[in-house]
C-alpha cells in the first residue's frame, strides 16, 4: 500500500532554502518508507501560492476558497506530514500560521509530523521546540522527536554532514510511524477507537454525514 | 412561496459620505423598510436580535408590534431569536403576546447568535451553546402547548405549576424555523420537530448550504413528517440592482469594499462568484435566485439582505421597489412553475395551522414521541 506524504513549505522566495530543505526531507522520507517495504507518494503544498486564498478565507468569516478546500483535503487525508517554515521574527512565519489557522482543529489528529525550519543563523534553532512543537501538539499531531533546523551555513561547509544526519534520523522516525500498523488484536483490549468521544481526523470541508439522533440529545439533558 | 427581507440592524458609516446614522435613525430606517415590504408586495419582514453595538435591534417584539400596528398583511419574523441566552419563558410570553397584537402574522427563527460575550453577559456558558438551544427550545414548545408546566432541566430554575400567559393565539403556537450555518445538530433539531430550517446562505458557497439543507431534508423524512422534498426550507440572499450590471457595481462597490464581515477582503467579483451575492440587473437576480432551487430543491421562503454596510435608507427603499415590483413577481411565477404539486409552496401560517385543527401534529410537544407511543399502544 502506497503511503501519502504531504509537505507544506512556507518559503517566499524562488528558489527558497525552505523549499530546498523540504525537498531533501521529503526525499529522505521516501527512501525510509521504501526501506520498510512500502512506497511513498509525495505532494508539496507551496503556501506562497495560497497566500491570497488564505487571506480571503480569513476575511470572509472562514469560507474556504476552492484552493483552500483542496489543500485541507490533501493535508487531512495524508499518512504523514512534513511542515517547513522560515523563521521570521523569532517564530514561524505569518503565512505558515495562517495556513495552520484555517485547518480544522481535528485536521491533524494522530498525524505523524516532521517539523523543520530555516533561518539565517543557528541562533534561531529553538523555534522548533518553542513554537512549532507546541503548535502541532495542540492539534494532537504526533511530532517525531527529531526536528530539522537548517541555518544558511548548514547548506555548505563542515556542518553539511550533520544536517544530512538529522534529516535521515527524522525521516526514519516518521517512516516508522507512517508504515506502522495499529498492532493490537481486535477485541483483546479496548483501543482508542472504542472509547467514547474519540476524536477522528477530519478536514472540516464537509459536514459530518452522521448526526446524533435527537432523542439521544434530549435524553442526555433529561428531557 | 414567501419572499421578504431580513435586517441585521447594524449601524454602519456610509463609506461614500462618512456619515453615521444615529441609533434612532437606524431604528426608523428599519421600520420604513418593513412598511415598504408590505407596500411593494413582499410577504415577510424579519429582524435580527443583538445585544451589543453597532447593532440596534435588542427588543424585536417591541419593534415588530410597532410594525404590526401599521401593516395589514405583512408577516413578522426574526432572524434570529437567541434561544441560547434568552429565557424560554420570556420568548413564550413575548411572542404569544405579539401573536395576539399582530392577529397571527408572526413566526420566528431560533438561532444561537454570532457574538461570544453575549453568553457570559446573560449568565450562560458558550461551550453549552448546543445543549442550551436544545433544552430551551424543548421547554418553549411545552410552555406554548401545555397549559400548566412542571419542568426541571440543566440550565434554568425549575418550574412548578407554571402557566405562560397569554396563551398562544387560538391555542396555536407560531411556526418556528431554526437557523444554522454549519451546526448539524440544529438541522437535526428542526427535522425532529417538523419545524422549518433556514440557511443564512449569504457568506457561504451554495454547495455548503446544500449539504446542510439536504441533511435537514433527509432527517425530516426519517422522522416521518413527510418526504424529504416536502420539508420546509428558507434561504437568505443578498442583492444590489441597477439598470446595468456596470452601474450596479459602480454604486455598490464602496459599500461592499467596506462592509462588516467581508470588507477589505475578497473583491466584489470573487465574492459574487463564491456566494449568492448578486450585483447587477433584475434579470441577473432572477436567474441567480431561481438557481438556488436547483441546489437545495424547491423551497418555501426567500429572504434578502438589502440594508447593511451603511447603505442609505433611500437607496434601500429604491432597491425594494425593484425587488417587489420587478423581481419577485417573476420569481413567484417561475418557482411555482417548477414546483411539483406535492411540495408545499408556503410554509405553515397561523391560518393554515388553525385550519389543520387541534389534533394536528403541530400541537404536540414532540410529534415523533407521540407517534411512537401510539404505535406501541397499538401493538
Amino acid at each position: 500500500m502506497s503511503r501519502r506524504i504531504v509537505v507544506i513549505t512556507a518559503g517566499l522566495s524562488r528558489p527558497s532554502s525552505t523549499r530546498l530543505l523540504a525537498d531533501r526531507i521529503a526525499e529522505a522520507v521516501g527512501t525510509q518508507v521504501s526501506a520498510r517495504g512500502e512506497s511513498a507518494q509525495v505532494e508539496v503544498i507551496e503556501l506562497r501560492e495560497l497566500a491570497v486564498d488564505l487571506a480571503t478565507t480569513m476575511t470572509t468569516g472562514g469560507m474556504p476558497t476552492p484552493a483552500v478546500r483542496r489543500a485541507r483535503d490533501l493535508v487531512s487525508s495524508a499518512d504523514g506530514l512534513v511542515a517547513v517554515t522560515p523563521v521570521f521574527t523569532a517564530s514561524y512565519s505569518g503565512l505558515f500560521k495562517m495556513f495552520v489557522d484555517i485547518l480544522d482543529t481535528d485536521a491533524l489528529t494522530g498525524m505523524p509530523v516532521i517539523i523543520a525550519a530555516t533561518a539565517g543563523t543557528a541562533r534561531h534553532q529553538l523555534v522548533l521546540d518553542h513554537a512549532l512543537r507546541p503548535l502541532f501538539g495542540y492539534l494532537r499531531a504526533v511530532v517525531v522527536p527529531t526536528g530539522v533546523f537548517a541555518a544558511t551555513e548548514d547548506f555548505g561547509g563542515g556542518e553539511h554532514d550533520s544536517l544530512t544526519a538529522r534529516i535521515t534520523r527524522a525521516a526514519s522516525e516518521l517512516a516508522a510511524l507512517v508504515v506502522a500498523e495499529t498492532g493490537s488484536v481486535a477485541g483483546f483490549a479496548p483501543s482508542s477507537e472504542d472509547l467514547d468521544g474519540v476524536r477522528r481526523r477530519r478536514s472540516g470541508n464537509d459536514l459530518p454525514t452522521d448526526v446524533t439522533d435527537f432523542e439521544t440529545m434530549l435524553g442526555g439533558l433529561g428531557q | 412561496m414567501q419572499f421578504g427581507v431580513f435586517s441585521v440592524g447594524d449601524v454602519t458609516t456610509d463609506p461614500t459620505t462618512g456619515r453615521t446614522p444615529s441609533e434612532g435613525e437606524r431604528i426608523e430606517a428599519m421600520t420604513r423598510i418593513a412598511l415598504k415590504a408590505e407596500e411593494v408586495g413582499l410577504d415577510v419582514f424579519a429582524t435580527g436580535e443583538h445585544h451589543n453595538p453597532p447593532f440596534v435591534p435588542s427588543a424585536p417584539t417591541t419593534h415588530l408590534a410597532y410594525i404590526a400596528a401599521q401593516t395589514e398583511r405583512l408577516l413578522l419574523s426574526t432572524s434570529t431569536t437567541l434561544i441560547t441566552t434568552t429565557d424560554p419563558v420570556r420568548i413564550a410570553e413575548d411572542y404569544a403576546f405579539l401573536q395576539h397584537l399582530a392577529k397571527g402574522r408572526v413566526d420566528l427563527m431560533m438561532g444561537r447568535g454570532n457574538t461570544g460575550p453575549v453568553y457570559p453577559w446573560f449568565g450562560k456558558d458558550i461551550r453549552q451553546g448546543i445543549p442550551l438551544a436544545i433544552e430551551n427550545y424543548h421547554l418553549l414548545r411545552r410552555l406554548w402547548r401545555e397549559d400548566v408546566v412542571d419542568w426541571q432541566g440543566k440550565f434554568r430554575t425549575p418550574l412548578q405549576g407554571f402557566t405562560s400567559t397569554p396563551r398562544p393565539l387560538d391555542d396555536t403556537p407560531p411556526f418556528v424555523w431554526h437557523g444554522s450555518i454549519r451546526s448539524t445538530e440544529i438541522a437535526e433539531q428542526a427535522a425532529y420537530y417538523g419545524d422549518g430550517f433556514f440557511h443564512n446562505h449569504i457568506f457561504w458557497n451554495i454547495e455548503h448550504t446544500a449539504q446542510m439543507v439536504n441533511l435537514y431534508r433527509r432527517r425530516f423524512e426519517h422522522y416521518r413528517h413527510g418526504g424529504a422534498d416536502q420539508a420546509i426550507v428558507g434561504l437568505g440572499g443578498q442583492v444590489f440592482m441597477g439598470a446595468t450590471e456596470a452601474e450596479a457595481k459602480r454604486v455598490f462597490r464602496p459599500y461592499f469594499d467596506n462592509a462588516p464581515v467581508y470588507g477589505h477582503g475578497p473583491s466584489l467579483e470573487e465574492f459574487t462568484r463564491a456566494t449568492p451575492l448578486t450585483v447587477g440587473t433584475p434579470e441577473m437576480v432572477i436567474e441567480r435566485t431561481l438557481g438556488f432551487a436547483d441546489a437545495v430543491g424547491d423551497y418555501q421562503r426567500q429572504l434578502f439582505l438589502i440594508d447593511h454596510a451603511g447603505l442609505p435608507v433611500e437607496m434601500v427603499l429604491e432597491q425594494m421597489e425593484i425587488l417587489g415590483r420587478e423581481v419577485v413577481p417573476v420569481l413567484r411565477r417561475e418557482f411555482e412553475a417548477r414546483r411539483p404539486a406535492h411540495v408545499p409552496s408556503d410554509p405553515p401560517t397561523h391560518a393554515s395551522l388553525v385550519a389543520a385543527g387541534p389534533d394536528a401534529p403541530h400541537h404536540l410537544v414532540a410529534p415523533v414521541r407521540a407517534a411512537e407511543q401510539a404505535a406501541a399502544v397499538a401493538r
